[in-house]
């Protein structure tokens, strides 16, 4: 528990990515053995049931540390979690406890089916024995809810450096199906439980986005255009009988779209697609906020593969009959993908990006102007004699993306940054009107200049009205331009919509509060996407 | 008529004519301590600790009308007996004492009650009424016994020798500063900030038992600093001096690192919770010890800890002042000093 308790100090302590994989890196090559497949469990996603509720844990720790109930409220809302407030509060240990992680969290999970007398008394020896710290990491374990800013792909990267692994087959083995009480660390590198020889991609080969007229490409002839959908890229690989689904952040997501499983059957086995998957309903490209729903879920309802179907456009071919075909031309490897595509049965899922046909680049721009009205970003320009770069390379692929959606806002809250902004209020948040009512709709904390940011930093400390800790409310004065790439639905938020990318395009000082845009104005915006 | 009233320039005393830590220019100042939320610049006298003296000439200037008391001493003042007693918040800081016709007042300025190594110890006065600040009134803020705060930080410096970062300790200039320098030297060499170097070299001339330290300059190598401490104060943290200082591990010491979320808000190396404020277990503590029958809380968790303080049974009233801006008002200093 103590070296746990460890890394994630270290974990804490660092926003740089290398410090995070040296520290991980470190854990896992000297961390007790039979810990460390709960803690790639648990830093995956993989959450044991629950053995005490929230409510009987505040209950216990407010009894325990003798604080009124209302003060514990007013420190949790200072602290902002709960297990953490909980560390703070209870009264210093009395003894200590040299017991492994895994053992913690195997009597945790054992205290299941127990009753609440028992349940209690357990957790009140257990913070007896535990340091502040310790204490934190202790009731994290029993919500399972570590957000502590590692990502799967990095994760997999200290991993694969660690133990001397290609990061593709630790990204395989780690997504499989396992339970940490029954394989080891090695077998799970080794892949004991898949058969990691078969799901490798390739790295993608990315665009950089275009800032000079298109004009200085040369011969259009030369060049074949696409819409650059907005959906996720990702590639999809079959060999020997298996396929996989990888995302561009390379992660293995086959399981989220079993749309694409038919694919297992239809394609031959030794094929690579490069693509973006969207969603896709009666053939036509949904937006963004519609795919959002399929994202990031460990199971998959009928409404949502009802509302959120989703398609694969296929741009590229990596693989074919086994052959890596990175080394040929784009033209080449077009031709390949045509015949592989024209083989398969459900040609209205796994479907084939069109190519836009032009013949001078002012027809190419007119078209470019329509990109909205079929959900995508703009256009993706390809050298037609390119090879499939690994990464990005200049000169080949370029993303010609359509100007961003603005809205005109007003900022009502401000907060203060970090690092170097640490001391200039930098996070602002920004309403538009709903009748009377200013109406929450976008943070943004980039776009302005250093000199711009001092100036809204004293109108702040000049017009602060309200103060909730680090924030403050401001007299609603300052007008803001806020850009955005799209609009979606939103339980969550109290305008019923959320913006998607929002940054401070310009600080509009020439316009008044009065004339910024109505919630009307976004909702009839959001209508117009769907 | 009561000892204290709370006006728009700061706490007045009407019997005796003169103002405790005011924030607007009065013609008496009676000052807590050198912190720039509780002194300002433009009264016509001050009254202080001998030790915060060196601190006022090297901050608001050379040619002040200031007197000093040590502590323990009365003075009387248009018959109001005022005295200072330590207050263990920074060297030389002090609660005042007011006494009129049997009626004793005590105001705190800020405080802390474990003993720091070089601030003269916290000592409780018995009063009426007590004037208490509250930065950290909540149960969330229990400090550790700065014995083991500053072994993880000796552990922290060794650590970063190993790794070949330069360790930079940041903290306020007055106060932290010293108490760090006093408890972390004869390891390694202590390099300090211009800001630090100045008040250090006052309080020397004052007496006060400091070890030695290196004034940084733009001539040390980098390699000579990665073998010792670098303090500098909270303004300069995030700015092109650290910048310039490569490969360097910043570790922060407030007693707001308590907390992860300022730990990562401040997007430091390192937290240490060490503060020169009393905890929740402290101030309930030095309360009690007053056997005040009111308390008046200002600055910091005020309208919760004065509840709580109500609830326990000790008639409490939350107070509006100017006080704990220590970070932003160190600031303004450091910048006039640039």
């Amino acid at each position: 528990m103590k070296r746990f308790t460890e890394l994630i100090q270290q974990l804490e302590m660092s926003n740089k990515t290398n410090d995070k994989i040296a520290a991980l890196v470190d854990y896992f090559s000297t961390a007790d053995e039979q810990d460390k497949p709960f803690v790639i469990a648990m830093f995956t996603g993989k959450k044991p049931r629950r053995p005490v509720t929230t409510a009987l844990i505040k209950e216990w720790a407010i009894e325990l540390s003798a604080v009124p109930a209302w003060l514990f409220a007013e420190s949790y809302h200072s602290v902002g979690d709960l297990s953490e407030t909980i560390a703070l509060v209870l009264p210093p240990a009395t003894y200590t406890s040299d017991r492994k992680l895994h053992q913690w969290i195997n009597e945790l999970a054992a205290l299941n089916g127990k009753d609440d007398v028992a349940k209690k008394e357990y957790i009140l020896k257990a913070w007896d024995s535990l340091d502040t710290q310790e204490r934190f990491i202790f009731n994290k374990l029993i919500s399972g809810n570590f957000r502590i800013g590692v990502s799967n792909k990095m994760l997999v990267n200290a991993i694969s450096k660690q133990s001397n692994t290609e990061s593709n087959k630790i990204m395989h083995s780690i997504m499989g199906k396992w339970k940490p009480e029954e394989i080891s660390y090695q077998e799970l590198i080794a892949g004991a439980h898949v058969n990691t020889d078969n799901s490798w991609p390739y790295p993608f080969c990315l665009a950089y986005a275009l800032e000079n007229e298109p004009a200085s490409l040369g011969e259009p002839a030369a060049w074949q255009a696409e819409w650059k959908w907005d959906g996720i890229r990702g590639q999809i690989v079959k060999r020997n009988g298996e396929l996989f689904i990888w995302s561009r952040g390379e992660e293995l997501v086959t399981d989220q779209f079993p749309e694409l499983h038919f694919l297992q059957e239809d394609l031959p086995d030794g094929t690579v697609l490069d693509g973006e998957i969207l969603s896709v309903k009666d053939g036509n490209v949904q937006a963004f906020s519609i795919l959002q729903q399929r994202l990031n879920r460990k199971t998959i309802n009928k409404s949502q593969l009802n509302d959120a179907p989703i398609g694969f456009f296929t741009y590229d071919l990596l693989e074919y009959q086994g052959r890596d075909l990175r080394g040929e031309t784009m033209a080449e490897r077009r031709r390949l993908l045509v015949e592989i595509m024209s083989g398969l049965r459900d040609k209205d899922v796994a479907i084939l990006s069109p190519v836009i046909n032009f013949s001078d680049w002012d027809e190419l721009a007119e078209i470019r102007k329509g990109s909205r009205e079929n959900n995508s970003e703009g256009i993706i320009l390809k050298k037609l004699d390119s090879l499939y770069h690994s990464g990005r390379k200049r000169g080949d692929w370029w993303k010609w993306k359509i100007n961003p959606y603005t809205v005109d806002t007003v900022m009502i809250y401000a907060q203060k940054g970090s690092g170097r902004r640490a001391n200039f209020f930098t996070d602002y948040t920004f309403a538009v009107r709903d009748g009377e009512q200013l109406i929450t709709v976008a943070k943004a904390y980039s776009g302005l200049t250093d000199k711009e940011i001092k100036e809204v930093d004293s109108f702040v400390k000049k017009n602060a009205i309200e103060k909730f800790g680090p924030v403050r409310t401001v007299k609603p004065e300052l007008v803001f331009e806020i850009a955005f790439e799209g609009i979606a639905e939103s339980k969550r938020h109290k305008a019923g919509l959320a913006l998607r990318f929002p940054r401070i395009a310009r600080w509009r000082k020439d316009k008044k509060a009065a004339e910024i845009n109505t919630l009307d104005d976004l909702r009839q915006l959001l209508a117009s996407t769907l | 008529m009561a000892l204290i009233t709370f006006t728009n320039k700061g706490i007045y005393c009407e019997q005796g004519d003169f103002y405790i830590d005011p924030w607007r220019p009065v013609d008496l100042a009676v000052t807590t301590h050198g912190h720039a939320d509780h002194v300002k610049w433009g009264n016509k006298a001050y009254l202080c600790h001998e030790l915060t003296k060196p601190i006022l000439n090297q901050r608001l200037g050379a040619d002040l009308n200031i007197q000093t008391l040590p502590y323990n001493k009365e003075l009387s003042i248009n018959g109001v007996k005022v005295s200072l007693f330590p207050a263990g918040h920074v060297i030389g800081s002090s609660q005042i004492r007011l006494e009129y016709k049997g009626e004793i007042c005590v105001i705190s300025g800020d405080y802390k009650v474990e003993y720091d190594g070089i601030s003269t110890e916290f000592e409780p006065v018995k009063c009426h009424t007590f004037v208490s600040e509250s930065t950290f009134g909540l149960p969330i803020y229990k400090w550790l016994p700065q014995d083991i705060v500053f072994q993880q930080i000796r552990d922290w410096v060794s650590d970063n020798h190993d790794k070949l970062k330069t360790s930079v300790l940041v903290a306020y200039s007055l106060g932290k500063a010293q108490r760090l320098i006093k408890n972390l030297a004869g390891d390694v060499p202590i390099y300090v900030h211009n800001s630090i170097a100045n008040l250090n070299e006052g309080f020397i001339r004052a007496g006060v038992d400091l070890p030695e330290t290196i004034r940084i300059t733009p001539e040390h190598k980098k390699e000579e600093l990665q073998k010792g401490i670098v303090i500098v104060p909270p303004a300069l943290a995030d700015g092109k001096w650290m910048k310039s200082l490569q490969s360097a591990a910043t570790g922060v010491c407030s007693g707001w690192m308590q907390v992860r979320a300022s730990r990562r808000w401040r997007s430091a190396d390192a937290g240490f919770a060490l503060s020169d404020h009393a905890d929740w277990p402290g101030l309930l503590s030095a309360i009690k010890a007053t056997e005040a029958e009111k308390v008046f809380v200002t600055h910091g968790f005020v309208s919760t800890f004065s509840k709580y303080l109500n609830e326990i049974g000790i008639a409490s009233e939350e107070v509006v002042t100017r006080y704990g801006n220590e970070e932003e008002e160190e600031k303004e200093i450091l910048t006039k000093e640039a």
